[in-house]
């Protein structure tokens, strides 16, 4: 038999419709405006954890990762602060938290740091669930709070601490990756239980699109917001040296090709634009996580219509 | 083998590693939105029945196993040999006893058992969850003791000890929770 019924509940999708309605008088009251960018386009996002959709072969087209490429030339060209709800998607991503296909809002602030924007994150989730308050701590200081090891020390550290709580995992020497184990793993769990968390100062190692903390060179100007043991949001204040950007999608295609991942042809009406983009900082949401929280259901199926 | 990767991983397959079979029990996908994607897999070894936790980056594979689940009758025990016979194709498959000491205990001759095979080779029995079995020995039941208080030993006719109550006779029918080992009731 055909089971063709919705995954989810009209209550549900009333609760979604509401949220909606709330993020678009969020963003109108502040001016921002809403924007709607192409889904298919010629270049994707190189980055080797991401998987696009190349939806036709020569030349190729692929469905966008995130709106964000699109998204930074209306601002290179003047567009002021945006944002945007849209589709989104990501191939070999299915889970409880995942689905190939997902709805984002990303929105950017000209003339913001990422420290504005986290104020701005927290007023948003205040908007929009009525949380109380946002807090924040650094990535390092995370590490240190829950495992008691320094994310930037050796990576031995950090296999010794996966050993120790019973994670059975082979990663070589990727530090990178150990660091993503342990926090999935580990501490993302636990993270926002009562309110929601934000979290600066990743590695710079793990931003493709962010700037390099000209402080500390480790780490980058990039957060992220976790609430309810998930992660719901990353934001940037975002990179606009071309040169440093072009720099950073060829060493990714060259992971790829060491990994056997076929290589992205490198987005260069993107790459160009950056020379004209503004100071900003940007970040980007998955709404049907957001949904998740509202309506306290525990998988993405329950807040989708259907699932493929 | 076909080899699978791990979005193929599901409950029920049953692949190779550090070459033992293992059945898939849970296949959790988790991945930070910039960064490597995780498949944190619960699998249990076929040969040990241990269940193990081991999380894969996403896109490894692992080999299929040659494991396949046969409804096989069991036909005698020859001291260091069980026996059995498809009822199907008739072919006969023999295992060690000591290996499936714990499983066999609740199989009489005759008795159909649900068999996993690896490689064509018995590596488990799966006897049902509740079986019937006569009670071959035990001391005297205590007559008008139908409730609680004690229990003692009883012999069942496949040679296995079980607890039971007071009130129990040798020559009881006795259902047994093979999971556990417990008494549930005695039938007619």
């Amino acid at each position: 038999m055909n089971h063709w019924q919705p995954t989810t509940t009209l209550d549900v999708l009333q609760l979604r419709a509401a949220i909606i309605a709330k993020i678009r008088a969020f963003f109108t009251r502040r001016h921002v405006l809403e924007v709607e960018t192409p889904l298919l386009s010629t270049s994707t996002n190189p980055a080797v954890h991401l998987n696009s959709f190349s939806v036709i072969n020569h030349p190729p087209l692929y469905l966008q990762t995130s709106p964000e490429f699109a998204m930074k030339r209306l601002l290179a060209a003047g567009s002021g602060d945006i944002y945007q709800i849209s589709k989104a998607f990501r191939a070999q991503e299915n889970g409880r938290l995942h689905h190939i296909e997902f709805t984002m809002l990303e929105w950017y602030r000209v003339n913001f740091t990422h420290y504005d924007l986290m104020d701005e994150v927290g007023q948003f989730l205040h908007f929009v669930l009525n949380t109380a308050e946002t807090s924040r701590i650094t990535y390092r200081d995370l590490f240190l709070q829950y495992l008691n090891v320094d994310p930037f020390g050796p990576t031995d550290d950090l296999k010794k601490i996966a050993r120790q709580q019973g994670l059975n995992a082979s990663l070589d020497d990727d530090h990178d990756a150990w660091l993503q184990l342990l926090l999935t793993h580990l501490i993302e769990p636990h993270l926002g239980e009562k309110h929601p968390l934000l979290v600066y100062d990743f590695p710079a190692t793990q931003a493709m699109l962010a700037r390099i903390n000209p402080n500390n060179p480790q780490t980058a100007e990039r957060f992220e917001l976790y609430f309810k043991g998930m992660e719901l949001a990353n934001g940037f204040h975002e990179l606009n040296n071309p040169q440093e950007q072009r720099a950073r999608f060829v060493q990714e295609n060259k992971i790829r090709e060491q990994l056997n991942l076929p290589s992205i042809p490198l987005d260069e009406k993107f790459l160009a634009s950056l020379a004209s983009l503004p100071p900003c900082s940007g970040v980007a949401l998955g709404v049907d996580r957001l949904v998740m929280i509202a309506a306290q259901v525990n998988s993405l199926a329950e807040v989708l219509t259907f699932i493929e | 083998m076909t080899s699978y990767t791990t979005n193929e991983f599901k409950s029920g397959l049953k692949v190779m590693m550090d070459n033992d079979p293992y059945n898939i029990l849970e296949n959790e996908f988790v991945k930070p939105g910039k960064g490597q994607a995780f498949n944190r897999v619960k699998m249990r070894n076929l040969k040990t029945g241990r269940v193990l936790e081991k999380t894969f980056k996403s896109g490894e594979s692992l080999e299929g196993a040659d494991v396949v689940d046969m409804e096989l009758q069991f036909l005698y025990n020859d001291g260091t040999m069980l026996h059995f016979m498809s009822p199907e194709t008739f072919e006969q498959y023999a295992v060690n006893t000591e290996k499936v000491a714990d499983e066999v205990k609740w199989l009489k001759e005759q008795d159909i058992c649900l068999t996993t095979l690896w490689n064509g080779v018995i590596i488990a029995l799966n006897p049902p969850i509740f079986v019937t079995l006569k009670v071959t020995e035990t001391d005297p039941g205590i007559r008008g003791d139908t409730a609680t208080g004690g229990s003692k030993p009883a012999t069942l006719e496949t040679g296995a000890v079980v607890r039971v109550p007071l009130f129990v006779n040798t020559g009881d029918i006795l259902k047994i929770d093979t999971r556990t080992g417990e008494y549930i009731s005695r039938g007619k």
